[in-house]
C-alpha cells in the first residue's frame, strides 16, 4: 500500500468512527454538534494514561480506560443536556466542546497549546480493525431492542412514550455510547498520529461530522457509513481528476463544488442518502421473491 | 481607571457582536433554525470591503478608484459589500427556508435548512479561500488613529460611531417589528406560518426580507470590524459568530433587546478574560457561562420560552 492510500485510509477510517459516534444520538433525533469535544477527551485521556510521564500504561489499556472516561463523562453531561430540546442542544454540545478545547488548551501537563507527544503509537492495521469493530458494533446496536426504541423516538417521541418506550433511557444511552465512540476515535488518532493539538479538533471537525451522519442518512445504520466514505473519498476524486485535467483551480476549489453538493442534496434527498425505504427495496431486489412479496405486502 | 478602560474597549467590540447576535436571533426567533450562514456573510462582508479597498476584485477595480477616487474608496467599498451581500442572502434564502417548509414527515426534517446552510458556509469560505487565499489580510483604516481622550481615557472615533451605528440600527430594527406592518407580519409568520398564511400573509414574499435583513446586520458588522481591526482572513466570520452565538443565548434566543445586552456582554466578558486570565483561557469563561444557562435558564434572560421548542 502506498504511503498515499494509506493516509487517504487512515482518515476515512477515524472519520466512519467519528460518523458512528454521532450518528447513535442522532438516530433517536438529537444533534450533537459537540463531536470534537468528545474526540478531544479521548485523545488527551488515551495519551495521557500511555505516556512515561502520564501512568505509563499499555496502549490497549490506555484506551479502553480512556474509552470508559469518556463515557463517564457523556453519561454526565447528557442528563443535564438531554434536558435541552432542539436548537437549545445543538448550542449546549457546541458549547461543551468549547469548554472541553478551552480547558484542554490551558492544561500544562497536557502540554498547553503546543499539544502533547503521544508515546505508543497504532499502526495502520489496528486503526482499520477497530473502525470494522465499531461499524459492526453499530450494526449490531441499531438491530436491538434499544435500537429500535431509538428509531420510534427518532420518527414520533410521543407516540414512543405512548406505547412504553424509556425516552429518556434511551437516550442517555445513545448519547453516552457516542461519546464512548468518539472518545475511542480520538484515542484512535493521538495514537495514530502519535501527537494530540486541542486546536486540530475544531468547529469545523464537528460541523463535517454532523453533515456526514445528517447527509448519510440517520435512519439506517448504512447511513453514516455512506456519508464518511463520500465525504472523504469523492474530494480526493475529484481532486485527481482535476490535476489530470490539468486545472489547479478546480482541484483547490473543490469544496466549493462539494458545498454546491451538500445543499442541492438537501433539496433532492432531504432524508440523507440512505433512507429506510431505499434500504427495504435493495433488500428486496436482493432476496428476489421474499422482497417482492414483502413490498406488495406493503 | 485602566479597568475602566477595559470596560470601554468591551463596549466598543461588543458593539460588533450585537448587530451578529441580533442577525441570529431574527433567524430564530422568526424561521426557527440555527442559521450558519451568517458567519459566511460576516466574512464575505469583511472580504468585499478588504478587496475593493485595496484593489483586489476580481473586476472593476479601476472602474470604481476613478469613480470613487483614492480618498472616498471606502465608500465604494461599503457599497460594493452591501449590494453583494443582498443578493447572496436571496440566493441563501431559495436554498434553505424555501425546501423548509417541504413536509417529508420524519422528525429530522427541520435540520435540513440547518445543513444547507453549513453547506452555504463551507461554499464562502472556500469561495474565500481559492480567490484570496487563508492568509490574514490587511488593510490601512481610512479614518488613521483618529481618537480622542477624556481624563485617560482613550476613545477611538470609528468604535464609537460603530457602537451608535449598531445601537441605532438594532433600534430601527425594534421599531420596524413592533409598529409597522411588515413587523406584525413578521411576528405573525414567527408564531406560526400556516396560519400567517391563512391571514393572507405573503410568507415567501416576507421571508426574503427577513434574510435581507439578517444579511444587512451581517454586512454593516463584517465593514465595521474591516475599518476597526484592520486584519481579517477567512475564517473571521466563524471566530466572530460563536462568540455573538453566545451572547444571543445569553440573551433569550428571539429577543431582539436580549441580544443587544447580551452581545455587549460577551465583548466585556472577553475583554476583561484577556485582560484578567490571559487569551488563551477565553474559551472557558465565556462558553461555561453558555453551557450553564442553557442548562439552567434555557430561555436566557429575556427569552420567550415558545422559541426552538421544535426539534432542530
Amino acid at each position: 500500500m502506498s504511503g498515499y492510500v494509506e493516509a487517504q485510509l487512515i482518515i476515512l477510517c477515524l472519520s466512519v468512527i467519528y460518523a458512528y459516534a454521532i450518528f447513535l444520538p442522532a438516530a433517536s433525533g438529537q444533534l450533537n454538534l459537540g463531536a470534537a469535544g468528545f474526540i478531544t477527551l479521548g485523545a488527551y485521556a488515551s495519551g495521557w494514561l500511555n505516556n512515561a510521564d502520564g501512568l505509563g500504561l499499555p496502549m490497549g489499556v490506555g484506551m479502553v480506560l480512556a474509552m470508559l472516561f469518556v463515557g463517564a463523562i457523556g453519561f454526565a453531561i447528557s442528563l443535564p443536556i438531554l434536558r435541552t430540546r432542539g436548537v437549545y442542544m445543538v448550542l449546549a454540545t457546541f458549547a461543551f466542546a468549547e469548554v472541553v478545547s478551552g480547558i484542554a488548551i490551558n492544561m500544562e501537563f497536557l502540554g498547553g497549546a503546543a499539544g502533547m507527544p503521544v508515546d505508543a503509537h497504532a499502526p495502520v492495521e489496528i486503526v482499520v480493525a477497530v473502525a470494522v469493530a465499531v461499524v459492526l458494533f453499530c450494526f449490531y446496536f441499531m438491530s436491538t431492542r434499544l435500537g429500535l426504541a431509538l428509531r420510534s423516538i427518532h420518527d414520533d417521541e410521543n407516540v414512543a412514550l405512548l406505547f412504553g418506550v424509556d425516552v429518556r433511557t434511551a437516550r442517555v444511552v445513545a448519547f453516552t455510547v457516542g461519546g464512548m465512540l468518539a472518545g475511542l476515535g480520538g484515542a484512535v488518532y493521538g495514537h495514530h498520529y502519535n501527537y494530540v493539538e486541542a486546536q486540530t479538533f475544531n468547529v469545523l471537525l464537528s460541523i463535517y461530522i454532523l453533515l456526514y451522519v445528517l447527509l448519510g442518512g440517520t435512519q439506517t445504520a448504512w447511513g453514516p457509513l455512506v456519508g464518511a466514505v463520500f465525504f472523504t473519498v469523492i474530494p480526493e476524486i475529484f481532486r485527481h481528476v482535476a490535476i489530470e485535467m490539468g486545472s489547479d483551480w478546480l482541484a483547490d476549489s473543490r469544496f466549493i463544488f462539494f458545498g454546491m453538493f451538500i445543499v442541492l442534496m438537501m433539496v433532492v434527498r432531504p432524508e440523507g442518502v440512505v433512507t429506510r425505504t431505499m434500504q427495504d427495496r435493495c433488500a428486496g431486489f436482493l432476496s428476489g421473491r421474499r422482497g417482492r412479496a414483502r413490498r406488495a405486502a406493503e | 481607571m485602566l479597568l475602566l478602560q477595559q470596560l470601554i474597549n468591551g463596549l466598543m467590540l461588543g458593539g460588533l457582536y450585537v448587530m451578529v447576535a441580533v442577525a441570529f436571533t431574527l433567524i430564530i426567533g422568526m424561521l426557527n433554525f440555527l442559521n450558519f450562514t451568517i458567519p459566511a456573510l460576516f466574512m464575505f462582508a469583511a472580504m468585499m470591503m478588504w478587496a475593493t479597498m485595496t484593489g483586489n476584485l476580481p473586476f472593476g477595480n479601476d472602474f470604481l478608484l476613478s469613480a470613487f477616487g483614492e480618498h472616498h474608496i471606502w465608500i465604494a467599498g461599503v457599497v460594493v459589500s452591501i449590494v453583494s451581500i443582498c443578493i447572496v442572502s436571496l440566493i441563501i434564502e431559495r436554498f434553505t427556508y424555501r425546501y423548509m417548509k417541504a413536509k417529508y414527515g420524519d422528525a429530522t426534517e427541520h435540520a435540513l435548512p440547518l445543513v444547507s446552510s453549513l453547506g452555504f458556509l463551507i461554499i464562502f469560505e472556500h469561495l474565500v479561500i481559492s480567490q484570496w487565499g487563508s492568509d490574514p489580510l490587511q488593510i490601512e483604516s481610512p479614518f488613521g488613529d483618529a481618537t480622542f481622550t477624556i481624563g485617560s481615557l482613550i476613545f477611538s472615533i470609528p468604535q464609537i460611531i460603530s457602537l451608535a451605528l449598531s445601537l441605532g440600527i438594532v433600534f430601527l430594527l425594534s421599531h420596524i417589528i413592533r409598529r409597522t406592518k411588515l413587523g406584525r407580519a413578521l411576528r405573525s409568520i414567527a408564531e406560526r406560518p400556516d396560519t400567517a398564511t391563512l391571514m393572507g400573509v405573503d410568507v415567501l414574499r416576507i421571508v426574503p426580507v427577513v434574510y435581507v435583513i439578517t444579511g444587512l446586520l451581517c454586512a454593516i458588522s463584517g465593514i465595521l470590524f474591516t475599518i476597526n481591526y484592520t486584519s481579517i482572513d477567512a475564517y473571521i466570520g466563524d471566530t466572530v459568530a460563536t462568540v455573538a452565538i453566545a451572547g444571543m443565548v445569553l440573551g433569550g434566543l428571539g429577543n431582539v433587546w436580549g441580544a443587544v445586552v447580551g452581545g455587549l456582554f460577551v465583548g466585556i466578558l472577553e475583554v476583561f478574560s484577556i485582560y484578567i486570565v490571559g487569551a488563551d483561557f477565553v474559551k472557558v469563561p465565556i462558553w461555561g457561562l453558555l453551557l450553564l444557562i442553557l442548562v439552567l435558564k434555557p430561555t436566557g434572560l429575556f427569552g420567550h420560552s415558545a422559541i426552538g421548542k421544535g426539534k432542530f
